[in-house]
């Protein structure tokens, strides 16, 4: 006769494997001094747009690069070189969002020395669940909504809201036509993540564009100074 | 919808451990947090996907949901959270952004069958 089954306990993160790389990312950024943002919106939300933006305005005066997640194609890498700075598409294939060892190797192709880059930026997936779950080595996660996907975007997709430090509201240039309700916006994101900063911008006209850029400036400045305890 | 790599690494983290123990798994135990960012039904069907062809085979995945627990600042303690929508105290309505349980993705326990011992 078979024994009953013996139940052992086992008490292992899921996501073990990606969080051991992410945090050898997070300490190879630090060591460097490179300040690393993610970002995370619904697909068509003007991350590309907006990043593009980031990488021009801060390129004058800071190091830049960029890693960019998308299913298939190298459009996204293509327009954000406009910028000049440096970028590398990781390719995903069928996948719905970047994991740490994809951010890992998509650097030891570039060989980039993140000793010479003040920030790294890294574009996720178009994808409001997915990449919640996985830690990249980031030291902020930016979620991204559109004025045009409506206010309550934060109620519908609570999870990602949680795993984001910032919130930028984008598009503010259509803001007025599409009778975008400020207040609401900001409501709901303060519902799911009390205490989370908001930014509102165009990334389109630039409005707004100098707060946000101001605020990474300083986070900068904090990991390279750590405030005195 | 990562269920599925989700599920594939749990399958993987449960086979390390067979080759250290030895025996059969029968079931997996679960513990998922309601802002894990996995669903639950879609992590089941893709369970049984990940398991073809590995020694997990017609093992099953037995989930303990995990609900939130925020912290609140103004009554010192930790309360239920009632809303997904709402971070706040149940009590005092206090916004509340810390949270102390309901991010779990973790394997908790293995039932294991050891092999029948040779009858010979």
């Amino acid at each position: 006769m078979r024994p009953e089954p013996r139940l052992i306990e086992v008490r292992k993160n899921v996501l073990k494997q990606n969080d051991v790389v992410a945090r050898g990312l997070r300490d190879r950024f630090h060591a460097a001094g490179v300040f690393v943002v993610s970002l995370v919106s619904s697909p068509g939300s003007g991350k590309t747009a907006f990043l593009e933006k980031t990488l021009t305005l801060l390129r004058p005066d800071y190091r830049v690069a960029a890693l960019v997640g998308d299913l298939a194609t190298e459009n996204d890498a293509q327009r954000l070189a406009r910028s000049q700075a440096p970028v590398k598409q990781i390719t995903t294939g069928t996948l719905c969002h970047l994991e740490a060892a994809m951010v890992n190797s998509a650097l030891e192709e570039e060989r980039w020395d993140l000793n010479r880059l003040d920030f790294l930026f890294i574009e996720n997936v178009g994808n409001l669940v997915c990449p919640s779950s996985y830690d990249l080595g980031e030291d902020l996660r930016l979620v991204l909504i559109s004025v045009t996907e409506g206010e309550d975007k934060p109620l519908k997709y609570p999870t990602i809201f949680n795993s984001a430090d910032i919130a930028i509201v984008t598009k503010l240039d259509l803001a007025e036509a599409v009778e975008f309700n400020w207040d609401a916006a900001c409501k709901n994101i303060q519902a799911v993540r009390p205490g989370m900063p908001v930014f509102k911008l165009s990334a389109k006209t630039g409005e707004g564009m100098q707060e946000y850029l101001k605020f990474l400036a300083t986070r900068l400045q904090e990991l390279h100074q750590p405030a005195a305890i | 919808m990562h269920e599925l790599s989700i599920a594939m690494s749990i399958v993987e983290l449960a086979e390390e451990e067979l080759d250290r123990r030895g025996g059969q798994i029968t079931a997996v135990h679960l513990k998922l947090g309601a802002l894990s960012g996995v669903v639950k039904e879609a992590l089941l069907s893709c369970y049984e996907m990940a398991c073809e062809n590995t020694p997990l085979q017609g093992s099953r995945l037995i989930i303990d949901e995990v609900s939130v627990v925020i912290y609140c600042p103004n009554c010192q303690a930790q309360r239920p959270l009632s809303s997904l929508q709402l971070f706040c105290c149940s009590e005092c309505n206090t916004p509340c952004s810390e949270i102390v349980q309901g991010k779990e993705l973790e394997v908790v326990a293995l039932e294991i069958q050891e092999c029948a011992p040779n009858p010979a």
